[in-house]
């Protein structure tokens, strides 16, 4: 889907600009995306670094298997096929907490990190798990408590109540992310029953990979 | 309740910048080296992340560039006009999943012309608060673990944008329409 979405804005794009004669911002458009790829990329450098570095402290002393015994139990239901304990439950719930707080520099961080541990448990690197589509849906649907940026946006414009619109906000996304789990659960699902898991045997992956699995064939009755 | 909110968010960091160390040094963790150590992985994964975002961002910024945004937003704003939605804010829910910068720069235009108190400032302030960017947040996260194949993910992305879309509007016409 991602390779026809990516091929078809280009292709798409082309026919415009052929037809609006608009090929000399083609080209512009082309080195200017490229340029921002780059120039987000390189912002992230800092938050990365920096938050990645506290973050293992925070595994180091323990922490984050602390708070995934502590609240692992409210994301079990999310994340079936994750063990019990798994540093990923940690890194999930900070991301998590970061969204609902609205710290966007310190949710990246946390959710790259948290897939990097979903990856571990991968047995084939190149598709995602269906933790990892658990994981996404919720940050791209991002549940946020406080829409920081837009409420100073309001500001500046002279609004008479800047925070006007935190509950229209957390409504909207509140129904948004619902709609992403249960979205997220109808295609985990609908994979399940059209691809069944392979035979234990079939699998080439070591005993914990094999155990990790078990959640999710059990899903499927 | 908004005040105890944006409290815990200004505290939130600094909290937990000073806990964290803290509570390791007393586990007896070499706090410093950790955080160097840690800290190491954050360039190599941002470094990772460019090819997917360049690419993603090129096709973006063609697509934009070449009218075929523009073109798809004047298709869309008059069908969906008769709902008493205003028009204005409909080129958001095509724009947010897309662009985050893009979409804040067109609501931040709405505000600025129609006012941020009012039903379209209110409508575009809400879409841009209420999901994120879709195909930005699939780009970086997929990319920095080298995930090709995100399987269901963008359609799970895509069908929550559509839906918070049509919440948010739902809502503020609710409240204030």
């Amino acid at each position: 889907m991602i390779n026809g979405i990516w091929l078809g804005m280009i292709i798409i794009g082309f026919l415009f600009a052929a037809v609006n004669g608009r090929m000399d911002e083609f080209t512009a458009a082309v080195f200017d995306g490229a340029k921002s790829g780059v120039t987000v990329s390189f912002g992230l450098i800092s938050v990365l670094v920096f938050w990645l570095g506290i973050m293992r402290i925070a595994e180091d002393a323990g922490l984050l298997k602390k708070i995934a015994k502590i609240l692992g139990p409210i994301v079990a239901f999310l994340f079936p096929d994750v063990p019990k304990g798994h540093p990923a439950i940690g890194y999930i719930l900070s991301n998590m907490s970061a969204n609902l707080l609205g710290l966007g520099n310190a949710a990246t961080p946390m959710g790259i990190k948290a897939m990097q541990e979903l990856q571990k448990l991968n047995p084939d690197k190149e598709t995602a798990t269906p933790a990892m589509c658990t994981l996404l849906a919720l940050n791209t649907a991002s549940i946020t408590l406080i829409p920081a940026t837009l409420i100073a946006i309001r500001l500046n414009y002279n609004s008479a109540d800047p925070a006007g619109i935190v509950g229209t906000t957390l409504a909207a996304t509140a129904v948004a992310t619902l709609a992403a789990i249960a979205a997220d659960r109808f295609f985990r699902r609908m994979t399940l029953l059209r691809k069944p898991p392979k035979p234990p045997s079939a699998k080439s992956g070591s005993a914990p990979l094999a155990k990790t699995s078990l959640p999710n064939s059990s899903l499927k009755g | 309740m908004y005040q105890l909110i944006s409290l815990l968010s200004a505290w939130a960091i600094p909290v937990m910048i000073t806990f964290i160390p803290l509570y390791a040094f007393t586990r007896k963790v070499p706090v410093y080296e950790s955080f160097v150590e840690g800290a190491k992985d954050g360039f190599g994964t941002a470094i990772a992340i460019i090819p997917h975002l360049v690419g993603m961002l090129v096709a973006i910024s063609v697509f934009r560039a070449s009218g075929a945004l523009d073109f798809l937003m004047g298709f869309i704003s008059p069908a969906l006009r008769g709902l008493g939605v205003p028009p204005e804010v409909l080129p958001l829910g095509l724009l947010r999943p897309l662009t985050g910068t893009g979409s804040l720069a067109y609501t931040t235009d709405l505000i600025r012309v129609h006012g941020p108190d009012s039903l379209i400032g209110m409508i575009a302030s809400t879409i841009q608060g209420s999901t994120d960017t879709t195909l930005y947040v699939l780009t970086v996260y997929f990319g920095a673990v080298g995930v090709r194949n995100g399987r269901y993910a963008l359609k799970v992305g895509l069908f929550s944008d559509v839906v918070g879309f049509v919440a948010a509007i739902a809502v503020c016409l609710l409240l204030f329409g």
